[in-house]
């Protein structure tokens, strides 16, 4: 009897001592592998900052301090003068007027209104083909750009809008699919019950759509706004195909053509430093956005992904 | 939906038909469009892709010379086709793996994670145009930050730009670097991962590999398939960075298929080519986008919906 319970006792305890030592082996192996893990993310944030560093860091050099091996990390002294010399080597004044009053900020406004009442009208009020018309507005989302470019520019010549900004502002007035998809989504998740309130107390749909739909979407309409200004102020391709006239240049094609006279022969005295510094000072306010802005960005982003 | 669409408009009540009418009155801004900026130049650009136009005489129907002479007499359509392949082959499918690598470090509790996650996004919202310019001189072979360090240890340099052979695999390194925007949806999608699932594979004694190949895997393959197909299409039509930091060199190594469409349309102004490039590339897209839908069904997890 006594001899049995020893036996499960000291069974018992070796099954305990095997448990600990398993816990123990999985504790140094849970420790080894977030060692591992911060060691790999810090590895990879220094891989995503670096070209970043670089790009403040040569901002500051002068020709002397670009020049040097090994290169030179940070830079003394620092030139911050640079960033005025770079930005009014070219006249960048001009192109960021051009870029924020003629494009930008149209086309924003444009894409926010088209957009909402096509969102609205394929969510808020049902009616037949609702939904494959639907379908086909987001398979056109699929259609590259190469495919209408040659067509839409012949187009755009004949009707003279060559070196305006008209071919890249007045497509945004018909809505854009992916927003269009976007504030769908957002506006299918409010509940039917605040429209058929308001229809009852006579109110019409656009009523609707600006006293109750939008109130509730701002957040959504910030992502649109904040997308779409990012998309133009980063657009190269459109510009370069329809704007040859230098007054009429965004920041996009100035900082090519600041490229092309900076660095050609001769002239290349603090190329690469001013390059950087307008590099610097253009991706700037869209940085700072992005910080400001962070959680909605992210939101954007992730319900692109997730649902649809 | 089907059988309803089928029904004459006399069945509808008169509620249905006002629904009907103010609806399309609200889509009407995209039906517009619609037709002007999509079904219009579709048409126009396949009758201008059987023409011969240059702006100068009016376009010249020859049927389908266009591609035929792509296909069987232009020296450079199979060098833009190997190089778009090569650069989509490559860059595409490990873009996803790394953007999936990282959101899943990034995910569960983790110092500094928004900080790291804001580092990781910032090059996918930086203006092209500033992409191509701060590589273009990281990488230069003389006093680009890599090369400066490898030259003051005495090392050979790597001409990332000037050679054929590198030119492509530095515009697949630039590639990943600006996949912020796939890590984020990554993200967002192993958020949605239930924890259920780890804690009962963490009672069947399973370790952390198997967790993340039997669960995390499976759940997120239709983010997966949804980033690769996004993928896919944006890298064929990718122009901005390697237009501005190679312009197709050295020796058309890093002429991508909208990089070629771009020069043959404008710069040489055969607007003929240029249509008879943009449908095959077209098409190209809907036989990748149509292969990857169709195979997803093998590899795909729809969590029981369907």
């Amino acid at each position: 009897m006594t001899a049995v319970s020893q036996q499960t006792s000291s069974l018992q305890t070796r099954q305990v001592e095997q448990a600990r030592a398993e816990q123990r082996k999985r504790n140094t192996t849970n420790a080894l592998l977030q060692t591992g893990k911060y060691i790999a993310l810090l590895a990879l944030a220094f891989t995503w900052a670096f070209p970043l560093f670089w790009t403040v860091s040569s901002a500051l050099k002068d020709d002397s301090q670009i020049y040097t091996v090994p290169p030179v990390w940070i830079p003394n002294p620092a030139h911050w003068n640079n960033f005025i010399d770079g930005w009014t080597r070219y006249d960048f004044n001009r192109a960021a007027f051009n870029s924020i009053f003629l494009y930008s900020l149209p086309v924003t406004v444009f894409t926010l209104i088209s957009s909402t009442l096509v969102a609205y009208g394929f969510s808020r009020i049902k009616w037949r083909w609702r939904e494959q018309l639907f379908w086909v507005c987001i398979a056109t989302m699929m259609l590259p750009w190469q495919v209408t470019m040659v067509p839409l520019f012949i187009t755009y010549r004949y009707l003279g809008w060559i070196n305006t900004y008209l071919p890249l502002v007045v497509p945004s007035l018909f809505g854009t699919a992916y927003f269009i998809f976007l504030l769908r989504q957002f506006f299918l998740t409010i509940p039917d019950e605040l429209s058929d309130a308001a229809r009852i107390d006579g109110a019409s749909e656009i009523g609707i759509l600006w006293r109750v739909i939008v109130p509730l979407s701002t957040p959504v309409l910030a992502v649109v706004a904040l997308f779409r200004f990012l998309w133009s102020w980063n657009d190269y391709l459109g510009p370069l195909i329809y704007l040859n006239q230098e007054k009429l240049y965004p920041i996009a094609l100035g900082i090519e053509r600041l490229r092309r006279t900076a660095t050609g022969m001769g002239t290349s005295a603090l190329a690469y430093p001013h390059l950087m510094a307008v590099s610097t000072l253009v991706a700037m306010p869209i940085i700072i956005i992005f910080f400001v802005a962070q959680r909605t960005f992210v939101e954007g982003i992730s319900t692109t992904g997730l649902k649809g | 939906m089907a059988l309803a669409a089928a029904k004459p408009r006399a069945d509808m009540s008169k509620q249905e038909r006002r629904n009907l009418l103010v609806g399309l009155l609200f889509v009407s801004p995209w039906i517009l469009g619609f037709l002007l900026f999509a079904i219009f130049p579709l048409i126009t650009s396949l009758y201008y892709s059987m023409t011969n136009f240059d702006f100068i005489r009016d376009p010249q129907f020859i049927g389908l010379k266009n591609y035929e002479r792509l296909f069987t007499n232009d020296p450079d359509f199979y060098t833009v086709l190997y190089n778009t392949f090569y650069y989509i082959v490559f860059a595409v499918p490990l873009g996803v793996a790394v953007a999936f690598l990282i959101a899943n470090l990034l995910n569960g509790k983790v110092f500094g994670r928004s900080t790291f996650r804001g580092l990781i996004y910032v090059p996918a919202i930086m203006p092209a145009m500033c992409t191509a310019i701060v590589w273009l001189f990281l990488l230069n072979v003389q006093y680009g930050a890599i090369n400066g360090v490898l030259k003051s240890m005495g090392w050979a340099t790597i001409p990332f730009l000037s050679s054929p052979a590198l030119a492509k695999p530095s515009l697949i390194i630039i590639y990943i670097w600006l996949q912020g925007a796939a890590v984020t949806i990554f993200l967002a999608a192993l958020q949605d991962v239930p924890r259920s699932l780890y804690e009962a594979a963490e009672l069947d004694g399973a370790d952390s590999w198997k967790k993340f190949r039997n669960i995390t895997i499976p759940i997120c393959t239709p983010v997966i398939l949804f980033n690769l197909i996004m993928g896919f299409i944006t890298a064929f039509q990718e122009f901005t960075v390697p237009w501005m930091l190679t312009q197709g060199g050295p020796m058309k190594s890093t002429e991508l298929y909208a990089v070629s469409l771009y020069r043959n349309g404008f710069i040489q102004l055969s607007m003929g080519k240029a249509s008879a490039m943009a449908w095959i590339l077209f098409l190209i897209i809907m036989a990748f986008s149509f292969v990857l839908f169709r195979t997803s069904a093998r590899w795909v997890y729809y969590g029981g919906e369907k």
